[in-house]
């Protein structure tokens, strides 16, 4: 990435305007032409310095109220295996290997979300029956102190 | 709650993972659902002004783009969270910040150029709380890819 990319994830990671030509305005902050901004994004997804362009939800606010970090217990030389298993799931939105802490068993992360509770917990079930992995817990967010995505 | 309706959701669903990247970007939306440019631009407005959408804008990889990012855990008591929560947030490196049940009971996402930038962070909210921070980084990657099926 050079500078010019840099500004360009900077004038538009707290969202482009909703408009005909979102991109006309950052054009002329910077001096470049649209398509080349345009050619600019996409050649960061294709580097992978960006994932993709798009809405970021505001899933609270339209009823997905329930947010399940699923943590499990896995054997060490499973979890390659069952984290892919866990991944396929479509309800699975992110799956994670981590490390275990001292009084803290749990090595794969899933977040799973849904309407209700019980939405997710039939999907950890579900999890756990296909994997056989039956030592896992349902940590539901009471709350949201923050939520701004990755940020440059 | 915000109430959607048939077009809303159609909209939101493709505006997360199939958003078009061009220079008019709400027409080839609107095109792909059989809405005009007019109508998306209008409706995606009214969802970002209720909070339905909280932003349309590159999702950045951090890996990707020279850095770090992990999930620490911590637990505080019931009645320092406010505080407690308000100190994680004041860190920009901070994405994600919640409260969950449990042993540990907040968890957040720092996310930033170096390890040693974190481990900063995590060092300074321990000396700042005299809370124990349990840093859990990410070991494999199996999926991320937020997309939210609304119905």
């Amino acid at each position: 990435m050079d500078e010019i990319d840099e500004r360009i994830i900077i004038l538009t990671q707290n969202g482009i305007p909703i408009k005909s030509s979102p991109f006309s305005d950052i054009a002329k902050e910077i001096g470049i032409s649209e398509q080349e901004i345009v050619h600019r994004l996409e050649r960061m997804i294709s580097r992978g310095n960006i994932r993709r362009i798009g809405a970021s939800i505001g899933h609270r606010d339209i009823g997905i109220i329930a947010n399940a970090m699923c943590v499990w217990n896995v054997p060490d030389e499973k979890a390659e295996d069952i984290g892919i298993i866990m991944a396929s799931f479509p309800e699975v939105t992110h799956c994670y290997q981590r490390p275990r802490a001292p009084g803290w068993d749990f090595n794969l992360f899933t977040m799973v979300h849904s309407y209700t509770r019980e939405d997710c917990e039939e999907v950890a079930a579900r999890i756990s029956r296909t994997t056989g992995i039956s030592e896992y817990k349902l940590l539901f967010s009471d709350r949201e102190f923050k939520k701004t995505g990755v940020r440059l | 709650m915000i109430v959607l309706d048939d077009d809303d959701k159609k909209i939101l669903n493709a505006a997360q993972l199939d958003f078009p990247l061009g220079l008019r970007p709400f027409r080839e939306l609107g095109e792909s659902l059989g809405i005009d440019e007019d109508e998306v631009i209008k409706r995606l407005q009214r969802l970002q002004d209720l909070g339905a959408i909280r932003k349309i804008g590159p999702v950045i990889n951090r890996s990707g783009v020279g850095g770090t990012s992990t999930l620490v855990a911590v637990s505080v008591p019931e009645s320092r969270i406010e505080k407690v929560a308000a100190l994680i947030n004041e860190y920009n490196e901070v994405s994600h910040n919640y409260l969950r049940p449990g042993r540990y009971n907040i968890w957040f996402t720092l996310s930033a150029p170096d390890s040693q930038r974190i481990e900063q962070i995590i060092s300074e909210l321990g000396e700042n709380t005299g809370l124990e921070f349990v840093n859990l980084p990410t070991e494999r990657l199996f999926k991320i890819g937020v997309k939210f099926d609304i119905r």
